[in-house]
């Protein structure tokens, strides 16, 4: 009872509306095979849209250059310790007015052991980083959310924030191989959330995780801005030099956005107005 | 409609099972049917020959003596909760064997197996629509999935070593439906059911009439290779509980070893030990390679499915 009163007040009109206008497949009971499933998807929409609204005020230009359809990859730098600027991409992209999209990121492949949040991060619409998972999507024309730091870029340390790490070339074979346009993504603010002095290395070895951050216990409401770059084509895979070189394209664009972004905030957890 | 003297003549093992008497009822019509099973001599029809015969025997070469079998298809299978796995290893793989070397010895043009989705493993770093190629990982997760790996390798191996065969090895995602006694029908037949807790996989469902279908097709069409035999639609497990009416009991998820613990040492058939990850960890199949090469789409719909053991419920 409660659980339904409480989706009835998250699921408004409006979200009902951008969920009429996503192009997304999905099967009788409302699941596809990667265990999205429309309803939690709702759900996970409302309620990080009051973050991205009221607590982080995402700024977001350059949506236009997401396609309306067919298949996309949204390469973006990687911060903040949690996932979340991942999480206001995929608001940013699923709320797009220009043509909203479901929003499939590539997650940790850790994710899917721990109870819970495996499974809802899945039906929220995130997989496991698996090129085979990247590729079938594609496939089947999803809009597709990578960072190719990895947990090198959203475990990075304070002191090295807005520093672009070594960026795996998987997403570029993939985006080669299967004609697949980028568009890029620089995050500015997320850094700001969660900012980590220092890493316990033995602590995450024992526990089994990438990393154990010290820092704040609650993502800080630091302003984001989400800058989304024009897209790119890059043609079939000839050499690795190649796939080297491209790869640094999309690193140079994504430096080029957050410069972009630097450049629009005026204070990190205000918008600089008095 | 009895098949006509002339007609070819087909040997379906497994016959005890609901699965086989489905192709059996669809096949008699256009075959001679020869119906074996290790636990009885089923009675079917009139028209149709019945056999209980251990493949491991010599009587079982009586039968492809007696009649001129063309075609086999082989659906029998020791269940993963029936005897040790000493037994089932026997029975499933060595006895498979021994049904494959008869096949090439008496010149049977025409082979289908029956595998399962179980080969893949449930593993937490799947990724989702496995293609025929993926590596079967399933002895990985226990010792109690063995023989269902060796069968399909075996399988594989008479695929290419005797061409021959022309051997169809099927592997369905869970088969439920009427009548089903695998381990997924006996647990939807149940008013409880166990679940880990904080997992819910998504898992794939054929009804028993569609595989019957696809089993006869790949039969007719006859044409050698893997192929996945899943439909394009999903459904993650608490949601099929609540379809067919069955009340999800929490249990302890991790580490995996305390539910697999737990399912041994209450004996649970219905959700056994090796079998604990598969409602863990999603297995998800692409089964378009099938659904091209035969042209198959199953008929009935999840709903169907779900409205079955829903319905059952009620009639307890």
């Amino acid at each position: 009872m409660l659980k339904q009163t409480l989706k009835k007040w998250l699921i408004t009109p409006e979200v009902e509306e951008i969920f009429n206008r996503i192009p997304k497949d999905v099967g009788s009971y409302g699941y596809d095979p990667w265990g999205y499933n429309l309803e939690a998807s709702k759900v996970g929409l409302a309620l990080f849209k009051l973050l991205y609204d009221h607590y982080f005020r995402v700024t977001a230009t350059g949506l236009s250059n997401i396609p309306k359809t067919g298949r996309v990859l949204v390469i973006a730098n990687h911060s903040g310790q949690l996932p979340m600027d991942g999480a206001l991409i995929g608001v940013a992209m699923a709320t797009n007015p220009e043509g909203p999209r479901a929003p499939r990121a590539m997650i940790e492949r850790f994710f899917p052991t721990v109870p819970f949040v495996g499974n809802w991060l899945n039906e929220m619409g995130s997989v496991i980083g698996d090129p085979v998972n990247c590729e079938r999507m594609l496939e089947r024309e999803e809009a597709v959310i990578v960072f190719p730091e990895g947990v090198r870029g959203s475990g990075k340390l304070f002191k090295d924030r807005y520093q672009l790490k070594r960026f795996g070339h998987g997403f570029m074979h993939i985006a080669m191989d299967l004609h697949t346009p980028i568009v890029t993504v620089g995050v500015v603010g997320c850094e700001e959330t969660m900012p980590a002095l220092a890493n316990i290395k033995p602590l995450a070895r024992l526990l089994g995780l990438p990393y154990v951050p010290v820092t704040v216990p609650v993502p800080l409401p630091a302003k984001v801005y989400l800058n989304f770059g024009e897209p790119m084509e890059f043609s079939g895979v000839r050499s690795e030099g190649e796939v080297t070189h491209n790869v640094e394209i999309v690193k140079d664009a994504i430096r080029a956005l957050i410069q972009k972004g630097m450049n629009q905030r005026k204070g990190v957890f205000t918008d600089g107005r008095r | 409609m009895a098949a006509d003297k002339d007609a070819p003549c087909v040997m379906v093992t497994g016959a005890a099972g609901v699965l086989a008497q489905a192709t059996i009822t669809r096949l008699a019509r256009s075959h001679k049917v020869v119906a074996v099973d290790f636990r009885r001599a089923v009675e079917i029809g009139e028209d149709i020959t019945s056999y209980r015969v251990d493949f491991l025997k010599r009587g079982m070469e009586d039968i492809f003596r007696n009649h001129d079998i063309q075609g086999v298809i082989h659906l029998g299978r020791i269940g993963t909760d029936i005897m040790g796995r000493f037994f089932r290893y026997n029975a499933n793989v060595i006895g498979t064997q021994k049904l494959f070397d008869l096949c090439v010895k008496y010149g049977v043009r025409n082979v289908v197996v029956l595998s399962s989705f179980f080969v893949y493993g449930a593993n937490a770093y799947n990724p989702a629509l496995l293609d025929e190629d993926t590596p079967l990982k399933a002895s990985e997760i226990t010792r109690n999935l063995i023989d269902s790996v060796e069968l399909e390798n075996l399988a594989n191996i008479y695929l290419y070593k005797h061409p021959e065969l022309n051997m169809t090895i099927l592997r369905p995602c869970n088969i439920a439906g009427p009548g089903v006694r695998n381990n997924i029908g006996q647990l939807l037949s149940r008013k409880f059911a166990p679940v880990l807790w904080g997992f819910n996989p998504v898992m794939q469902f054929i009804h028993l009439e569609d595989m019957a279908d696809a089993v006869v097709l790949a039969y007719e069409k006859n044409i050698p290779g893997v192929f996945n035999v899943a439909p394009e639609d999903w459904v993650a497990f608490r949601e099929v509980l609540k379809r067919c009416g069955i009340h999800g009991v929490p249990m302890i998820s991790i580490p995996t070893a305390v539910p697999m613990f737990l399912s041994r040492a209450l004996g649970w058939k219905a959700f056994p030990s090796h079998l604990v990850k598969y409602f863990k960890y999603p297995v998800i199949m692409d089964g378009s390679r099938f659904a091209k090469a035969f042209g198959f789409k199953p008929r009935r719909s999840l709903e169907e499915i779900f409205t079955h053991y829903r319905e059952f419920k009620k009639g307890l």
